[in-house]
């Protein structure tokens, strides 16, 4: 799953298979004049260096859940909190790619909040699918939804770099993976028309908009379009949950990457008969759970990309 | 040894005609066997196609330490976020094939075959 073209860009692939043994924390988003790259893990010295627009990535905290892989869900996710509190570089704000919640109730949002504002951060989120179990989306969209577009989506702009947040969670076909729908391309397509190729673009969604393992679900049906859409600018990424391991993929301008939870890992494509909550020892499990840091600096060709486990 | 092992087959098999007997008299009555329970394992529904008679009352039971959603492809019925050992009924009146998907992994898909309880194809 990883691309073999990352050399030139100065990420070894060697260093990227080592951010995919990493899990859990976090990932630290650098944005260096157009290009996300990964910085390492939060709270690695390589994050004080950086300069320019920083934000955190943080994914899958799935409060609520309290099976043997995590019986306690919402203590690793302060764990999480902690550790983004003790970053070098405060981030300008926090992305959240969905299933905050593990069943949508109002006491698992509640839960969530409780713990995520300790990090007094901004936060933008998107839904994942655990996020809209009740009809019609209303617990979601009543506590997230402001000034957003059909079930969640939006756009902002920080620092010259446009920030696109999708929703592919809801309206689910039978047989089929993750779901954008006309109704959001053709927002996209409005919402990207006007902006010249050299804005960077930061595109966030719970499910991954490429295919990583379509036997699982783990891809998205109609992202195709939306890349479509996206190809013509010089520096895009496209930041992903939901599959609970990190992941990474350079194709032309576009860089892929999805973040650890902060709650269970999942096993790597394939490697089991499902794609469920995977148990590793107790001692491991802060290993495989963590947040990513991502810096946008000026003059550079990519984002740096930093994922950051809540252990070892 | 073999002489016990015969007589629990034996003892088996009557049981079985018993239980045939007894449904055979009240045809109508809703039946919860084996033969009516979809399991939803490994994100798979176990079996995957089902087939009953017009009037049984279908049941999922969640195994996986993660949450089903059991939907109709016709909207016809669906479940509350299944979380694990919860469990979905549904009976099924008319004869006819329903597809039917876990809206949160929609790549799980199943199906019910519902067959008339009278003429031709009620009988095996």
């Amino acid at each position: 799953m990883t691309s073999d073209h990352d050399d030139r860009h100065g990420v070894s692939r060697r260093k990227i298979l080592e951010c995919m043994t990493w899990a859990g924390t976090g990932v630290l988003w650098t944005i260096a004049g157009g290009t996300p790259r990964s910085l390492g893990i939060v709270g690695e010295t390589v994050a004080a260096e950086a300069s320019g627009l920083t934000f955190l990535q943080i994914s899958d905290s799935h409060v609520g859940f309290d099976k043997p892989a995590n019986p306690n869900a919402l203590g690793t996710l302060e764990e999480a909190v902690n550790k983004i509190k003790t970053l070098a570089v405060k981030p300008s704000f926090m992305i959240h790619t969905g299933d905050i919640t593990h069943l949508s109730k109002p006491s698992e949002f509640d839960d969530a909040d409780r713990i995520i504002s300790q990090a007094r951060l901004d936060v933008h989120y998107v839904p994942g699918e655990h996020d809209v179990l009740d009809e019609n989306v209303k617990l979601y969209r009543d506590r997230y939804g402001r000034g957003t577009k059909g079930a969640g989506w939006y756009s902002f702009d920080a620092n010259g770099v446009h920030f696109v947040g999708l929703v592919n969670v809801v309206d689910l076909k039978a047989g089929g993976l993750g779901n954008l729908g006309n109704d959001q391309l053709e927002w996209l397509e409005d919402d990207l028309r006007d902006r010249s190729a050299s804005t960077p673009i930061v595109v966030f969604a719970h499910i991954p908009l490429w295919t990583v393992y379509p036997q699982w679900g783990w891809g998205t049906d109609d992202s195709a379009r939306a890349l479509d859409y996206l190809k013509r600018f010089g520096s895009v990424t496209v930041l992903n949950g939901h599959i609970h391991q990190i992941m990474q993929k350079v194709e032309g301008n576009v860089t892929f990457h999805t973040a650890m939870s902060t709650a269970f890992p999942q096993p790597a494509p394939g490697a089991a008969p499902s794609p469920g909550p995977m148990k590793v020892a107790d001692d491991k499990l802060r290993s495989v759970l963590g947040v990513t840091d991502v810096t946008f600096e000026r003059g550079h060709q990519r984002l740096a990309i930093v994922d950051k486990p809540l252990q070892g | 040894m073999g002489h016990r092992f015969a007589n629990r087959v034996w003892v088996t098999t009557a049981l079985a005609v018993a239980t045939l007997a007894v449904v055979g008299s009240f045809p109508t009555a809703s039946i919860q066997a084996a033969g009516t329970e979809v399991q939803i394992d490994q994100f798979t529904f176990a079996p995957q196609q089902i087939t009953v008679k017009a009037g049984t009352t279908v049941t999922w039971i969640n195994d996986d330490d993660a949450p089903h959603i059991v939907a109709s492809t016709i909207k016809l019925f669906k479940s509350k976020p299944l979380d694990t050992k919860d469990k979905f009924s549904f009976t099924f009146t008319t004869p006819g094939t329903y597809e039917y998907f876990c809206s949160l992994h929609p790549h799980m898909t199943g199906a019910v075959v519902v067959e008339a309880t009278t003429g031709s194809s009620a009988t095996p």
